[in-house]
């Protein structure tokens, strides 16, 4: 086979792969070069246990946002939640982020639920209102000491 | 018992030896790469050798182990009714780790063999030698090319592989089975991340330059192993080791990446 149709044959295959790449980077490995317009809140939760980076934010069941980070206060042993809400997305000052489960082995994502509240929380606000992970273990635990204890 | 002890010591710094020749063949190609002159048409045709060449094969075994994925995967979600899983199941597993480690074992059948085939018979036949005599470094002009094909192919073959793959799940799971199409999309979507795509690449690019390495290595060096002194023998009884040795490399160090990210 001569030059140019080895050298044809070889971009044809680079730009194969690279396209291909860039599919998976981009449309399943959700790589994003210009950051979605949005705005960051934070949430203090007693236990966000199997919460990670990355995980959806949903109201009303539809996707408004991702966790975008998480840190430890050690003063008041709870967990800091950087929530990035999209631009549109209003968040009342009364509103509560609860940590739920999709299904029962699913992941965990935060919700949020709109309060009554007509003013709303801009960027860098702590959402106030809180409800942690709940862990099925514990529930059973506690259901157990507690009937032992009455007996 | 003495007699034995030597002998297996004398296997162990055997091997010693071979490992260190190779690296050091790495760390003495990689320096001639960087001193000019630089070509560039070689690496090109190493690479149509390695990669363009094995496009047809890689997209045959990624449809087929992307479909055999898909159907093994469905009939044990089916069980636990939980089908929506399908596309996450299929592409993680593919993207971190099937694609890697079977488009490296492709190439290493395909590509590895020919590659120690032909530096092991340009050993025996002294076209080394030659070079070596007409000042011409053998190990940039034969080797160099070949490891920057190689470093330069697998990762891109991996990634052809990987959207083969995704599609002959689809294709099982979707066209023949009726699972949704939202939820095998967009459970790819949500399961799979950038850190497992950034894994697989990286895995890849790691296969490409031991396979490559090891396989350059077993030819050139062939005249310094046991085998080398039988001729043609010798030259196929490097090429299995090649294959054998890389396969071997290929997975163990498939495990130590995971073990260790």
């Amino acid at each position: 086979m001569d030059k140019l149709n080895i050298q044809l044959v070889t971009g044809i295959f680079v730009l194969l792969g690279i396209a291909t790449f860039t599919y998976q980077a981009v449309s399943i490995g959700g790589v994003s070069f210009s950051e979605q317009a949005g705005y960051t809140l934070t949430a203090r939760f007693d236990s966000i246990s199997g919460l990670r980076e990355g995980a959806v934010i949903e109201a009303a069941g539809v996707r408004v946002g991702t966790v975008s980070g998480i840190s430890f206060d050690p003063d008041n042993y709870q967990a800091i939640v950087s929530l990035r809400v999209n631009e549109g997305v209003p968040v009342s000052e009364d509103a509560t982020a609860s940590i739920r489960t999709q299904g029962i082995i699913g992941e965990k994502f935060v919700k949020l639920s709109q309060g009554g509240f007509p003013d709303m929380l801009g960027d860098g606000d702590e959402i106030a209102a809180t409800e942690s992970a709940i862990s099925l273990e514990e529930l059973v635990g506690q259901y157990i000491f507690q009937s032992d204890a009455a007996q | 018992m003495r007699a034995a002890l030597e002998k297996l010591g004398a296997v162990v710094l055997g091997w010693l030896e071979h490992t260190g020749r190779t690296f050091n063949l790495l760390l003495l190609v990689t320096v001639e790469l960087l001193q000019p002159p630089y070509r560039f048409y070689p690496v090109v045709r190493q690479m149509y050798f390695i990669g363009a060449r094995s496009l047809t094969l890689i997209v045959v075994s990624g449809l087929t182990i992307g479909m055999v994925l898909g159907l093994q995967f469905y009939n044990i979600l089916q069980r636990f009714g939980s089908v929506d899983l399908l596309g996450a199941g299929v592409s993680l597993s593919v993207i971190r780790e099937l694609g890697p480690v079977m488009t490296a074992l492709m190439v290493v059948g395909r590509a590895g063999s020919s590659i120690t085939a032909e530096l092991g018979i340009m050993r025996i036949t002294e076209q080394i030698d030659a070079m070596d005599c007409m000042a011409i470094s053998p190990s940039k002009y034969l080797i160099g090319p070949k490891l920057l094909a190689g470093l330069l192919s697998v990762p891109l073959l991996t990634m052809v592989f990987d959207f083969v793959a995704l599609f002959g799940g689809y294709f099982v799971g979707v066209v023949m089975f009726g699972v949704a199409e939202g939820s095998y999309v967009n459970g790819m979507i949500d399961t799979v991340e950038w850190s497992d795509v950034r894994i697989g690449l990286e895995k890849s690019l790691i296969f490409g330059l031991l396979v490559t390495l090891i396989c350059c290595a077993e030819g050139f060096y062939m005249h310094l192993t046991k085998a080398g002194s039988q001729g043609a023998e010798g030259v196929s009884s490097v090429t299995t080791d090649a294959v054998v040795l890389s396969s071997i490399a290929v997975l163990y160090s498939d495990f130590l990446i995971e073990a260790l990210f």
